[in-house]
């Protein structure tokens, strides 16, 4: 189990995990920074301010509980649904690849990708606004052209990792999947 | 390559014996089915197991061998584990064997006829015999649209899922059974059953014929030739509330039908099916080995939207017969209609003056308005002349809620229709005018450029036209444009009411829609046991030892919501509307009458 600081694309310090189950198993997370107090506080202060003058203007108490009501309900959801706590990415030889993204309230949603579909796993190049930014990408084969790609599913999207945790997190990957018996349908793997 | 052991986690705590199960050769994997104890005569064991095949069409073998030692390691029992292995051939001989109290096993194979010498990895995958077996594994839609045998091919779990599902009579014999064979599953301390179900089974037998029977009696009144005169069809055709109705008795028909629907083509005909709900149904055919059916999903669903829809109907009429609210309707829905048309003579009154300043043609003005005020003259009389059995109707149509929620809903749309019945007629009459006159500016104005409209090649041409030809329509179009703005006018503005009641009878019927197609009964399914309804699976890596194989344990991962909802809708009876903003436009400018909610039984184009 080793654990190394690298920073995401927007400058945030993440931590990639490395664990190695057995020969054919190994597990790569990535974790994303915790929500931050200073932050909650400020946004909360914010709408607390902003329902405050609401109800100095219209006198009407509902306005505050409103507000408080708001703020809860919003901060449930965030951490429900927004909040990405970690990612993390399960490669098992010959069965397939795990994807799991657990939330900052303990959900965790997994998609599991058989060996069988997955071409390739790579890095890819995006361009994003004035950036242009790298992340990890499964390819899946299509079924009717067994030259092309019928899927890209991106990995680590929340967490934004930078090229030299992706060379690490795709060494690892390749190392597995090297040891699949080619297929008649991969032609040229790598 | 590496072996995958499919290891059920009821067989954990198993007397030592021989592994029951299937070997898939293409995915090097073991699914592990059952264990069987000693002692066994191995004749019967083979004659067992090939009766079994024959029934599940299931190729169950013995796989390996499964020792369970509370002492340690007992060489005797080893060697004889082996020779086990030359009894039953089968190509690679597993041996599981657990010391004590263990979580780590070690798992070994024998090679007869290895073409490897090298050792190959061993995964043990731990997985919960009766989720899996009950569970029904969903392709993603998007392969469902592929041909089924390379969807078949690029799942192998669906092959593992396919194995458990389908060998559900190796799981009927438990311990208590006196038989030469003795296994261990997860029924193997009694073979579950509920009293409940079991009633309730004997119970919609005659239940279900009861149902047939009354259904056929009332599709045969349905059907009479009494009901196709004239008049009386088309008021069925234009009432929503009938076509609920018929839809609502289709389903019951569904219900009622004790045969399963044999074939695609039956269950394509009995039943109007969009596309979606076509192709889950067609993958869905092709993995018809599942013990839970779509097709007993679309008929659950039915029963259960039904159920509720009948439920929350007897509840709105039992709020409304309180109280006599209904009278109070009632007793509203005179002054109501009174004051809609004071409203729309005020308006017409408006628009007989000088309506947002614009000077109208004072003739046709006065022409126009005098006919619409005419016509909601009779209209209020006709009214009046039905008010004192108003109440009376309300009290009985009212009585029709407890068919359902939608049944009301509909009533309610079609009340609506009836009372804004002048509004659309006014509508009618506007478009009508104001399409004439836009049809005939438009032939004019060629006339004018010296071209015609030739019917025969849809094109224009030009063409000579003599002097009084051109002088008369010069005429006609002077007088057609100038009377533009009082058509126009009042053409926008009956134009706008008519939408504006269009769209309440469109918010209301997707309402009904929504009551009508929602799966609630896989709603509730996913929510209480969200095995059933698997979109895949999640591997959890257990505590691992060096040495022994990788321990993981399979799974279930569930559909979510939005998935269930878009598998298993119930198919409806009406479209959405097919013209797009362009066309409606176009339309709306050219003074076409539109009619925005086409249902499916129509004419389609």
């Amino acid at each position: 189990m080793a654990e190394r600081w690298f920073r995401s694309a927007s400058g945030a310090p993440i931590a990639l995990r490395r664990r190695q189950h057995s020969a054919c198993c190994r597990e790569l997370s990535v974790r994303c920074p915790r929500l931050q107090l200073r932050s909650l506080s400020a946004v909360t202060s914010a709408v607390w301010l902003a329902a405050y003058g609401l109800f100095a203007l219209s006198e009407n108490s509902m306005v505050l509980s409103a507000a408080i009501f708001i703020t809860l309900i919003g901060l449930i959801i965030y951490l429900h649904f927004v909040k990405i706590d970690q990612e993390s990415l399960l490669v098992i030889g010959s069965l397939g690849i795990q994807v799991t993204s657990s939330y900052a309230s303990g959900k965790e949603s997994t998609t599991f990708i058989e060996m069988s579909q997955v071409k390739d796993v790579v890095i890819n190049e995006a361009i994003h606004m004035q950036e242009v930014i790298y992340y990890l990408c499964i390819l899946l084969w299509d079924p009717g052209d067994p030259e092309g790609v019928s899927e890209v599913v991106p990995l680590f999207q929340s967490s934004k990792p930078r090229l030299d945790c992706l060379i690490e997190v795709y060494k690892s990957c390749q190392e597995i999947l090297e040891q699949r018996k080619p297929t008649p349908q991969a032609s040229g793997i790598k | 390559m590496v072996l995958k052991v499919f290891f059920p986690s009821c067989c954990s705590s198993a007397e030592s014996g021989i592994l029951v199960g299937r070997w898939l050769s293409e995915q090097n994997s073991a699914v592990v089915l059952a264990v069987l104890h000693f002692p066994f005569i191995p004749v019967q064991v083979k004659q067992y197991l090939s009766e079994v095949q024959r029934v599940t069409k299931v190729s169950v073998s013995v796989l390996g061998s499964w020792s369970n030692s509370k002492q340690e390691k007992e060489e005797s029992l080893s060697e004889f584990l082996e020779d086990l292995g030359t009894i039953f051939s089968h190509e690679p001989w597993i041996q599981i064997s657990k010391e004590g109290d263990s979580k780590f096993w070690s798992c070994s194979t024998l090679q007869k006829h290895s073409t490897s010498p090298k050792e190959e990895e061993i995964i043990l995958v731990y997985y919960d015999q009766r989720k899996v077996m009950l569970s029904h594994l969903h392709p993603p839609l998007d392969t469902a649209a592929s041909t089924d045998h390379e969807a078949k091919d690029a799942s192998k779990l669906s092959a593992i899922f396919d194995t458990v599902a389908k060998s559900t009579v190796l799981f009927m014999t438990d311990r208590y059974d006196d038989g030469p064979i003795k296994l261990t599953h997860w029924q193997s301390d009694g073979v579950e059953a509920s009293i409940i179900v079991e009633l309730l089974k004997q119970a919609s037998v005659p239940a279900c014929m009861l149902l047939t029977f009354l259904l056929s009696l009332i599709s045969g009144i349905c059907r009479s030739r009494v009901l196709k005169f004239w008049p009386l069809s088309f008021l069925w055709s234009k009432l929503s509330t009938c076509e609920q109705l018929g839809h609502r008795l289709q389903h019951l028909q569904v219900i009622s039908s004790n045969k399963k629907a044999q074939n695609q083509a039956q269950l394509m005909r009995s039943s109007s099916i969009p596309m979606k709900v076509n192709r889950s149904l067609h993958c869905a055919s092709s993995l018809s080995w599942c013990p839970w059916d779509i097709k007993d999903a679309v008929k659950a669903n039915i029963f259960v939207s039904l159920l509720i829809d009948v439920a929350l109907g007897i509840l709105l009429m039992s709020w409304l017969y309180r109280k006599n609210r209904i009278g109070h309707l009632a007793d509203t829905l005179i002054p109501v209609a009174d004051h809609v048309a004071e409203e729309l003579q005020d308006l017409l009154q408006w628009l007989m003056g000088a309506p947002a300043g614009l000077k109208m043609n004072r003739a046709l003005d006065q022409v126009l308005g005098r006919f619409f005020l005419y016509h909601i003259h009779l209209w209020i009389s006709y009214i009046h002349l039905m008010s004192p059995f108003i109440e009376m109707i309300l009290w009985y149509v009212g009585l029709s809620a407890c068919l359902g929620l939608t049944v009301a809903l509909c009533i309610l749309s079609d009340v609506i229709a009836l009372l804004t019945f002048h509004i659309y007629c006014f509508y009618v009459y506007g478009a009508r005018l104001y399409c004439l006159k836009i049809y005939g500016l438009s032939s004019l104005w060629r006339l004018f450029r010296g071209k015609k409209w030739n019917v025969l090649r849809q094109r224009v041409d030009s063409c000579s036209y003599d002097l009084d030809q051109l002088f008369i329509g010069t005429l006609l179009f002077t007088i057609l444009l100038f009377l533009l703005p009082t058509t126009a006018l009042y053409y926008l503005v009956f134009t706008l009411l008519r939408l504006l009641v269009v769209i309440v009878q469109g918010l209301i019927h997707l309402l009904v829609d929504l009551i009508d197609s929602l799966p609630l009964y896989s709603i509730i399914l996913r929510l209480c046991r969200s095995y059933r309804l698997a979109a895949g699976v999640k591997f959890r890596v257990l505590e691992q030892q060096d040495g022994k194989p990788l321990r993981l344990l399979m799974q279930i991962n569930p559909l979510s919501y939005g998935s269930v909802v878009q598998t298993y809708r119930l198919p409806t009876y009406s479209c959405y509307p097919k013209d797009s903003w362009t066309s409606l436009c176009k339309k709306l400018f050219l003074g076409e009458l539109i009619y925005p909610w086409k249902h499916k039984g129509e004419k389609q184009d």
